[in-house]
């Protein structure tokens, strides 16, 4: 938010060269810098109300106190160890449901028995909602870890597997017979023809996979948990600290931004022949 | 049978550097040595396809010899298209009913490139098999440079035009230096001076690598501007045979010959020709014919 609010110190047009394209650069950076001012508007509100007692501290903390309570977390490396604990247990959880909804795609779209095989139940189970298997988890695997990792890999299988098998299924039938006319093998014309193929319907599916597994994780957090985000923001729960619970908020959705900006990244690398 | 390897460039020195002068010879090199097991790139013999009920091929015959320029005309359903897919053997064909001595590869009626693969990227995988991988590279930027777009080499195929992806597709059937090139309808979907451009192109490329070609097409001129021999298909069996024995640069539409093949051409098509034009100036005439060769 400082950056928003700091002066364009070396915003003005370069010297000299009055051109269009001089006077439309400040422009648009005015435009951007004034996408800025209703949220830092609500902000000072928020405060306003807090300071003034118009928020009840118990309901929600101030932006002041929220700050505080984040600098003090990061500090004590309370805040550090919790995320390192939440990472990992979606980093397991993605490898594991990215792995099984990629290998089950592979093998419904590669081979007409694999789809008859594959597709029906993966079709039926994608109707039910993952969450609902919370219960079931809890009873197979008890309150650790393994409930955890298995709703959110479950929740990461599904947009995998329909869009990276959709992909497969959407390869065009010329280009691939045009790979046949260059004798190329099976194994080579999955290489480099239906892999590629696939990955731009992939990189939507990881997209959507990435936001299920946070959001996976947030509701898996709320199983009986001793370490991670999600414990953090019970504990504070159990004592109204309503500043350490939106801490933990805005960590989610910042570790859920960092990886969408990941997925972008790697799309934008990933799809340049998409002139 | 030995078959011929990707790599037999000098084994015909000059036999096309020459071609159809005269009447048609089928192999102008009998005696030469490396030749007696290239009596023939493709044979064809009583080959019978059908889906269903329909028989879109019935016992077809065909040879092609080595270096030789066969055109495939018909109307659409023909079988034309169904038999160069046997020869390429994207579809089944049993080997006693085709048989092709060496590599084919196909240049189809649109570039079919894979989007995602730079130009040289997708003309080099056409020789995943064959070299190591820096040749690979190499050989992919030389035909490139072949065919006139040693420019793009790292441009997106979808940054091309039409003619320049129809030109990568060509320098990808040529890359792996096949003994039969099929051609299927490669420049149809071409504009008419962007066509007269690749053919040049094409008989240029055949002159200078000595390949066979099959091209199947329904443009009866471009079929007698550049075939040795032109097969007329119909209801899947083989219905006519030309040869033409006139040299390339003679074969203007208005050579006599020229027009009395293609007026029993268009008649073996079903098709009566246009009369000439009386309000035409004279000399102009094979300009009109030549607008309205495509059947």
């Amino acid at each position: 938010m400082s950056q928003a609010l700091a002066p364009p110190t070396t915003a003005g047009p370069t010297p000299g060269t009055p051109t269009k394209s001089a006077t439309a650069a400040p422009r648009r950076r005015f435009t951007a810098w004034r996408r800025w001012l209703s949220p830092v508007a609500i902000v000072a509100l928020w405060q306003l109300a807090s300071s003034t007692g118009v928020l009840d501290e118990r309901k929600l903390a101030s932006p002041a106190q929220i700050a505080t309570a984040a600098g003090e977390l990061i500090a004590d490396g309370t805040l550090g160890d919790a995320v390192l604990v939440s990472v990992q247990r979606v980093a397991l959880g993605f490898v594991l449901g990215a792995s099984f909804g990629l290998l089950l795609a592979l093998v419904a779209g590669l081979s007409k028995i694999g789809e008859e095989a594959v597709d029906p139940p993966m079709q039926m189970l994608r109707t039910l909602p993952h969450f609902g298997l919370i219960p079931l988890f809890i009873i197979w695997m008890g309150i650790d870890e393994a409930p955890k990792v298995a709703l959110i890999a479950l929740g990461v299988a599904f947009p995998l597997y329909l869009n990276t098998f959709a992909g497969i299924r959407g390869i065009d039938r010329k280009v691939m017979e045009a790979a046949r006319s260059m004798h190329l093998t099976r194994l080579q014309r999955i290489r480099h023809v239906v892999l590629p193929g696939a990955l731009p319907n992939t990189l939507v599916g990881l997209r959507q996979s990435l936001g299920i597994a946070w959001l996976s994780l947030i509701v898996a957090e709320t199983i009986g948990s001793d370490a991670g985000l999600g414990y953090m923001i019970n504990r504070a729960r159990d004592f109204l600290l309503t500043d350490v619970i939106v801490v933990g908020l805005v960590t989610y959705s910042l570790l859920g931004l960092a990886t969408d900006a990941i997925v972008r990244y790697l799309e934008r690398r990933a799809l340049s022949w998409r002139a | 049978m030995a078959r011929l390897t990707p790599t037999r460039r000098s084994s015909r020195p000059g036999a096309s550097d020459t071609p159809s002068v005269g009447p048609h010879v089928p192999d102008p090199h009998p005696a030469n040595g490396a030749d007696r097991a290239a009596g023939h790139v493709a044979r064809v013999r009583g080959h019978h396809r059908s889906f269903g009920d329909v028989h879109v091929l019935r016992s077809i015959d065909l040879d092609i010899a080595p270096g030789e320029f066969v055109a495939l005309l018909g109307r659409s359903g023909c079988g034309k298209s169904t038999l160069l897919r046997s020869l390429a053997h994207l579809d089944p064909s049993p080997a006693e009913e085709v048989d092709v001595v060496g590599r084919s590869a196909v240049a189809f009626q649109e570039p079919r490139l894979l989007p995602w693969k730079t130009v040289v990227d997708n003309v080099a995988l056409a020789l995943l098999n064959a070299p190591e991988r820096k040749d690979r590279d190499r050989l992919a930027r030389e035909r490139l440079e072949e065919v006139g777009l040693g420019e793009k080499l790292d441009a997106w195929p979808l940054q091309l035009s039409g003619g320049q992806a129809q030109r990568v597709s060509l320098a990808r059937a040529l890359v792996p230096d096949p003994s039969l090139l099929l051609l299927d309808e490669p420049f149809s979907a071409l504009d008419a001076l962007t066509r007269i451009e690749m053919h040049q192109l094409v008989i240029e490329l055949w002159r200078r690598r000595q390949m066979a070609i099959l091209l199947v097409t329904h443009d009866v001129d471009e079929a007698l501007n550049l075939a040795d021999r032109v097969h007329v298909m119909d209801g899947g069996q083989m219905a006519r045979t030309w040869e033409i024995g006139l040299p390339r640069s003679e074969r203007s539409p208005s050579h006599p010959e020229v027009a009395a093949v293609r007026e029993e051409i268009l008649h073996s098509l079903g098709v009566e020709p246009t009369p000439p034009n009386p309000n035409r100036a004279p000399g102009t005439p094979a300009a009109d014919a030549h607008d309205r060769g495509a059947a």
